[in-house]
């Protein structure tokens, strides 16, 4: 009986003992935090992608509450409404930005681009890409060893084993921009979503002459300039014989997509068109989701 | 017997084109000099369209330090100064030349025989071994002249010859020796003056009993030059493995051998600075190996820089079937070739036809800890680890563990049990580390 009453006494004082130190520690130490950083943080998508540039949902509250504007700050993942919600507590405005999506620029599937070769080192874009130009004839193109969706941490982007292509799920999708860094070809881009998702955009990069890339390719751009000739807003132009559409100037009206030759120009999630037998050509890809992108065109 | 003492593997030899004679590659119709045959920036071309060139003339200079000249290896008209695709098909500069004829330069001396006398001075030898676009032959086609001019405050006590072709299947430099032996003992003496050293060992692995027993003869009438008969393994012609084999020296981690006293030169290239220096003739062929399980006629070939690689493969009677892979260079260290609708360049030591069962990569099963690519790796480096590192992007640990130490021998995926992509990866780490590193030093 003793002993108990002994240890709970001696546990007892040890305790409060130790609950004075700890308190007079924590006055001590106490780090004087703006607590806007934890209601910003909160806000957040705490998705800590690294989309905004910065380590983490934490670093980039803390970047936010430190800014005087919000001009150069934003998160990709929760797009205007989060930035306005970040704008509200920190007493500031945000820029309204488009939501934008990563888009897969090639449509070098195993139909579109003879395989030449087979590679049997590491299963690696990054390695594949320091040995030689990857499996097809194209050096621009997709090696499709799926670097982009080891990368992404929102499941959003993944091979088609039909095509050998990366897909991206518009849903799942992000934009944080971490595949367009693991690309090693460079062909993951981050374009604005657009209005019912619809969009516009060149799906190829090959940089070579007209012959080389209808050799390699039978869907890859060849410069030969009819797009531009046609957009009335001046939203399209070609270096190195490849076309690229800007988005900002782009306002959807496809006529681009009805000239080009070789169809590399894709349109997505558009209602199927009223004249079908105007553009045979292009006739499959109206109607395609993103998903069945490269078997578009044949 | 000597070797080097950490790491090493002994892959089965197969030498099958050993003790073939040196057979010339017939004039191409169309020559494909590239500009890029060395380590270093590809080299700048002073010739226009349209002009005609003799064999041996100037075509291309050297593009700042790291870098060498080259000259046309066919008398011609240039047609063409453009790209062409590679056997890992990147573009690269070249210089297409339509052969007529074969006339070569005037000053250089055509004739066999042999001149022993050599009266220029250290800097004129070094000066002309640097116009004549001479680079090390063994495989980093480092431009031999750097070599030969040590940094200020270093000097060189010791010249040491590569005649180690530790790469299995190669036998290009064992031939090279066999019927040029004489010549490149009067290329080492020439070496020899340009370094100002009295003491030259020549390495020879003892799978080439005749070369040691031919060059020991002919060492007795040399002075200063000793051949060393080296127990054979897998890389001791790297550098640093070889310096280590003959002299017992370590080169320390990131330094150049000279920094031991000792410069390494390959057997090959000072066989082109004899005929550099004696004959007057820049570096315009080479001999290469090609050879396979189920190559018709495996044999060694000298080829003029720009031959397409389809003409030797016919001499040597023609692609075999059942082929896997085609290997430009030997099979340990070579690269998988895309094509042979390529030109020869001074990086070309072999073709290798592998066959189909030979060539193909076994899965990759996990790692089981056994450690065999630690025993196995010739810088004492822990491959399995550097691989996981490079596999999760690990760039500052990596270096921390010595990745530039690599010399990407693949003894480490040689000898790993579970065939897992060593080599690969610690190459991709290599290479991201290395960028890491100049961008660094840039800032600075």
């Amino acid at each position: 009986m003793n002993i108990i009453v002994l240890s709970l006494i001696v546990l007892g004082v040890l305790g409060c003992l130790a609950s004075v130190v700890l308190f007079l520690v924590a006055r001590k130490f106490n780090v004087e935090e703006d607590p806007r950083i934890d209601l910003v943080e909160e806000a957040l998508p705490s998705a800590n992608c690294g989309g905004c540039g910065f380590a983490g949902c934490r670093n980039f509250a803390e970047a936010c509450v430190n800014a005087d504007s919000l001009d150069n700050l934003n998160c990709p993942v929760g797009g205007t409404s989060t930035m306005t919600k970040v704008g509200e507590i920190l007493g500031l405005t945000a820029n309204a930005t488009d939501p934008m999506v990563a888009v897969v620029r090639c449509n070098g599937s195993h139909k579109n681009c003879q395989r030449t070769n087979t590679y049997d080192g590491a299963k690696s874009c990054a390695i594949a890409n320091s040995l030689y130009i990857g499996e097809t004839d194209c050096s621009f193109g997709c090696l499709g060893f799926g670097d982009c969706v080891t990368a992404c941490l929102f499941d959003a982007i993944h091979i088609n084993p039909e095509t050998g292509l990366p897909e991206v799920d518009e849903d799942k999708c992000t934009a944080c921009g971490t595949c367009v860094k693991a690309c090693p070809k460079g062909i993951i881009e981050l374009r604005k979503k657009g209005p019912k998702n619809r969009r516009i955009f060149v799906s190829c990069m090959n940089k070579d002459k007209d012959g080389i890339a209808r050799k390699a390719c039978s869907v890859a751009c060849i410069g030969c300039g009819k797009c531009v000739k046609e957009c009335q807003f001046d939203a399209i132009t070609i270096e190195n014989n490849l076309a690229y559409i800007d988005f900002t100037k782009c306002r959807l009206c496809r006529k681009c997509v009805d000239v080009c030759p070789t169809g590399s120009i894709h349109e997505l999630n558009f209602p199927p068109r009223k004249k079908q037998e105007a553009v045979p050509e292009t006739e499959e890809i109206k109607t395609i989701k993103i998903e069945d992108l490269s078997e578009s065109n044949d | 017997m000597k070797t080097f003492k950490i790491g090493g593997v002994h892959p089965q030899e197969n030498k099958l084109s050993a003790g073939s004679k040196i057979q010339k590659v017939a004039l191409p119709t169309q020559a494909i000099i590239p500009l890029d045959q060395h380590l270093g920036a590809p080299a700048t071309p002073i010739v226009a369209v349209g002009d005609t060139v003799k064999v041996g003339q100037l075509i291309a200079t050297a593009t700042g330090f790291i870098s060498a000249n080259i000259h046309a290896s066919v008398s011609g008209k240039v047609t063409k100064i453009d790209t062409f695709v590679d056997a890992w098909g990147k573009r690269s500069p070249a210089i297409t030349i339509d052969v007529e004829g074969d006339e070569w330069a005037d000053d250089i001396i055509t004739s066999k025989e042999i001149n022993r006398i050599c009266k220029l001075s250290k800097e004129e030898i070094i000066t002309k071994i640097k116009k004549a676009g001479i680079v090390g032959l063994g495989g980093a086609c480092f431009p031999t002249h750097i070599k030969l001019t040590p940094p200020p405050g270093k000097t060189a006590e010791v010249l040491i010859i590569n005649a180690v072709e530790c790469e299995p299947y190669l036998t290009c430099d064992h031939q090279l020796m066999m019927e040029h032996g004489e010549e490149i003992f009067i290329g080492i003496s020439i070496l020899m003056k340009a370094l100002g050293v009295q003491k030259t060992i020549v390495g020879i692995e003892n799978n080439k009993k005749d070369a040691i027993d031919y060059f020991q003869k002919l060492a007795n009438r040399h002075f200063g030059i000793e051949v060393v008969s080296l127990k054979t393994c897998y890389p001791q012609g790297g550098e640093k493995q070889l310096i280590d084999a003959l002299i017992g020296r370590q080169v320390p981690s990131g330094a150049l051998p000279i920094e031991v006293g000792a410069v390494v030169q390959n057997v090959a290239t000072t066989f082109a600075v004899y005929e550099a220096i004696q004959k007057n003739k820049p570096l315009i062929e080479r001999v290469m190996t090609v050879t396979g399980k189920n190559v018709k006629n495996p044999g060694n070939f000298a080829i003029r820089f720009g031959t397409p690689l389809t003409a030797v493969v016919e001499m040597a009677g023609g692609i075999p079937e059942n082929t896997g892979k085609i290997i430009g260079g030997g099979p340990m260290m070579g690269r998988a070739h895309m094509t042979i609708d390529v030109p020869a360049s001074k990086r070309t030591s072999g073709l290798l036809f592998m066959t189909k069962e030979e060539s193909v990569r076994k899965e990759p099963q996990n790692c089981i800890r056994c450690a065999k690519c630690i025993s196995a790796c010739p810088m004492g480096l822990e491959p399995y680890l550097l691989m996981s590192l490079s596999e999760r992007g690990m760039y500052e640990e990596l270096e921390k563990n010595g990745i530039m130490d690599c010399i990407e021998c693949g003894c480490c995926l040689f000898s790993c049990p579970s065939y897992r992509p060593l080599l690969d990866y610690v190459r991709q780490g290599k290479a991201t580390v290395g960028n890491i590193i100049r961008a660094r030093n840039a800032k600075k």
